[in-house]
């Protein structure tokens, strides 16, 4: 446990993956440190969708490693490989809630597969994670389909901390939210963090969200990370793309 | 570092701590629910209560809900119970806990026999909605058909064609195979049943006379509704989902014009084609056995065959085709719309577009039999 806590809950180590003849990672290197909120940047099309997909599993690496939780996802046990996926939550981008089953139903998915607890106590702490992601209670008895975009993305949340995990993955929260949804969705993922000692992977477009959530980030790049560290860091930097990101129109319009 | 979870009353004379230990965590949930529901009970009426949680070694939601719950439970009148010893990590997850309503009242649709009876209630009166969406269906495509005859430029022609890629020639290899196979068949059993009558010959008459005009057409009409049918009620009900149809009306596109009628008349060229083919296929299947099997030379299967069929028959089996054409198409194409927001409605909606174009493809055969037999076809 010792070295679980100095030790990087994610360590991604020369990741390569490939789509045909394109190269999408190539040799990629990354560590998320326990505790922390980590914004992932880059172009459309760099592949950040793609390194999250693989460091879940979703996506087959030509080369490299990838350890969770000090874990190797290739030569973990099928247990071992449970029980990491046990302690993470994944928001995908549209929400992927189960559409055939209510809201409730969707929040208390992985707890009838993972817990041996009554029907009682699954309904209040649905109502706990519903009250958490800022939801009233009368929505748990909604289907996906009618839901808003906001709302998809808040019980998509909710889902993916039914476990309390220690770690989760964001897949661009809050894209497709209004900006003042996108800042209360801000809000909620450092309030969450604080109160559940989570450890956040957030792929981001949203500026916003590097400057008020973020506590470090990453910079995707033709493959590799290009830059890594604080907000101040990003704005230091020389490259060219990050020029362009953190000083661009955009940029000096929310730093004010 | 952290042991089992567990809950100790300590009574000091009119006040109760309860002194919570160990991991307070998901993974401990049931054990955690057993111990509180045990504390509520037997809690009696002290004068004021504490609940000790300095030496819970970790909590998460569920265990700071379950504190929380004990905490309501014991608060009864004038006593208020009070959590002591929150350590400042923990302090804000039971914040956020404190925050959370009772749960409302979950309504558990029990099954009664009225509940049943309305039900079928339902479902019976839905045979004349699914009837009146047919129609309608009808109704808008030959509104949509005479506006391409008006103005036929509107006509989507590559559509059509790549339709009719997908229903007519991809579906050869597949029709062409089951039908030679089940004219393989018929020839077989009508030649070990004829044979004890010595009359084999007569296997040319059946086998003609059957292919042509019953079972060639519906064989490949039933076969197109599991094929194409679904395939057009999928296409459509996830296009629906994703409001792709009213991304299209938005733009001014009707998607009946856009999307159904080029669907439409795909698969009304396409099934008499195929049950021509089809037709051909069970002959050449049919007279196949009868040489092999039966000895049957194919010159007098020819022969006989000639004398055994009119054009009567093969009019009578291919008019037929259009027709169910048209029948599966309007199906599909209802149930596709019909799908709504969810995955298990688009599966709902697949079945109910297969198996209503199946039955209504035999009820049409069923009508046409009584047709050319009243005209004397």
């Amino acid at each position: 446990m010792a070295g679980e806590i100095q030790n990087p809950i994610i360590r991604v180590r020369d990741v390569t993956v490939q789509f045909g003849a394109t190269r999408v990672l190539d040799g990629l290197n990354l560590d998320v440190k326990r505790g922390e909120i980590l914004g992932f940047v880059g172009p459309s099309g760099a592949g950040k969708s793609v390194l999250t997909r693989t460091i879940i599993g979703l996506v087959p690496k030509v080369a490299g490693s990838i350890e969770v939780f000090g874990v190797d996802l290739d030569s973990s046990s099928t247990s071992q490989r449970r029980n990491v996926e046990r302690r993470w939550g994944v928001l995908f981008q549209q929400g992927a809630l189960f559409s055939s089953l209510t809201v409730r139903q969707n929040i208390q998915f992985p707890m009838r597969e993972y817990l041996r607890v009554s029907q009682r106590l699954m309904d209040e702490i649905t109502m706990a994670k519903l009250t958490m992601v800022g939801l009233k209670p009368e929505v748990a008895e909604r289907f996906p389909s009618e839901l808003s975009g906001g709302m998809i993305k808040r019980v998509a949340l909710a889902r993916a901390l039914s476990l309390d995990p220690d770690l989760v993955f964001l897949d661009e929260p809050t894209s497709g939210l209004d900006p003042i949804g996108a800042g209360d969705f801000d809000e909620l993922v450092r309030t969450l963090q604080r109160t559940l000692g989570l450890t956040v992977f957030m792929v981001t477009h949203d500026l916003d969200s590097l400057y008020t959530a973020c506590d470090r980030i990453a910079v995707l790049g033709n493959g590799k990370i290009i830059a890594a560290g604080s907000i101040a860091d990003m704005q230091a930097s020389q490259h060219p793309w990050l020029r362009q990101y953190f000083h661009g129109k955009r940029a000096r319009a929310v730093m004010g | 570092m952290s042991g089992d979870p567990k809950l100790e009353r300590v009574a000091k004379g009119n006040a109760l701590a309860l002194c919570a230990t160990g991991t307070w965590t998901a993974s401990f949930a049931p054990v955690l629910e057993r111990m509180v529901a045990d504390a509520e009970q037997l809690a009696g009426s002290p004068q004021s209560i504490f609940i000790d949680v300095s030496e819970v070694a970790k909590l998460d939601t569920f265990g700071a809900w379950l504190i929380e719950r004990l905490r309501r439970s014991l608060t009864k009148g004038p006593v208020e119970a009070q959590i002591a010893g929150l350590s400042a990590n923990y302090s804000s997850l039971v914040d956020e806990v404190r925050r959370v309503r009772a749960t409302p009242v979950v309504d558990g649709s029990t099954i009664t026999i009225i509940g049943m009876l309305e039900q079928i209630g339902r479902a019976v009166a839905g045979v004349a909605g699914t009837m009146a969406g047919l129609v309608d269906m009808l109704g808008a495509v030959l509104a949509a058909g005479f506006r391409v005859l008006i103005h036929p430029r509107s006509f989507r022609l590559t559509s059509t064609v790549h339709h009719m890629e997908q229903v007519c020639w991809r579906a050869v290899p597949i029709i062409v195979l089951i039908t030679f196979l089940i004219g393989c068949i018929i020839a077989q059993q009508g030649i070990f049943h004829f044979r004890r009558f010595g009359a084999d010959i007569f296997v040319v008459d059946m086998l003609g006379v059957l292919v042509l005009r019953e079972i060639g057409v519906l064989l490949v009409a039933i076969m197109v509704a599991g094929r194409s049918g679904s395939a057009y009620t999928a296409e459509l009900g996830s296009m629906k989902m994703r409001e792709e149809i009213d991304a299209l009306r938005t733009m001014g596109f009707d998607p009946i014009e856009v999307l159904v009628l080029p669907r439409m008349m795909a698969l009304v060229i396409a099934l008499p084609i195929l049950a021509f083919l089809g037709a051909m296929a069970a002959l050449y299947g049919g007279g196949l056995v009868a040489w092999l099997y039966g000895g049957v030379q194919p010159e007098a299967f020819l022969l006989r065959l000639r004398d055994a069929i009119s054009i009567d028959h093969f009019i009578v089996g291919i008019v037929k085709a259009p027709v169910m054409a048209a029948v599966i198409g309007i199906v599909a194409c209802v149930e596709g719309l019909a799908v709504q927001g969810s995955a298990e409605s688009l599966g709902q909606h697949t079945t109910a577009s297969v198996v209503k174009g199946i039955f209504f493809v035999i009820v049409m055969d069923g009508i046409f039999a009584i047709f050319f037999a009243s005209i004397g076809m």
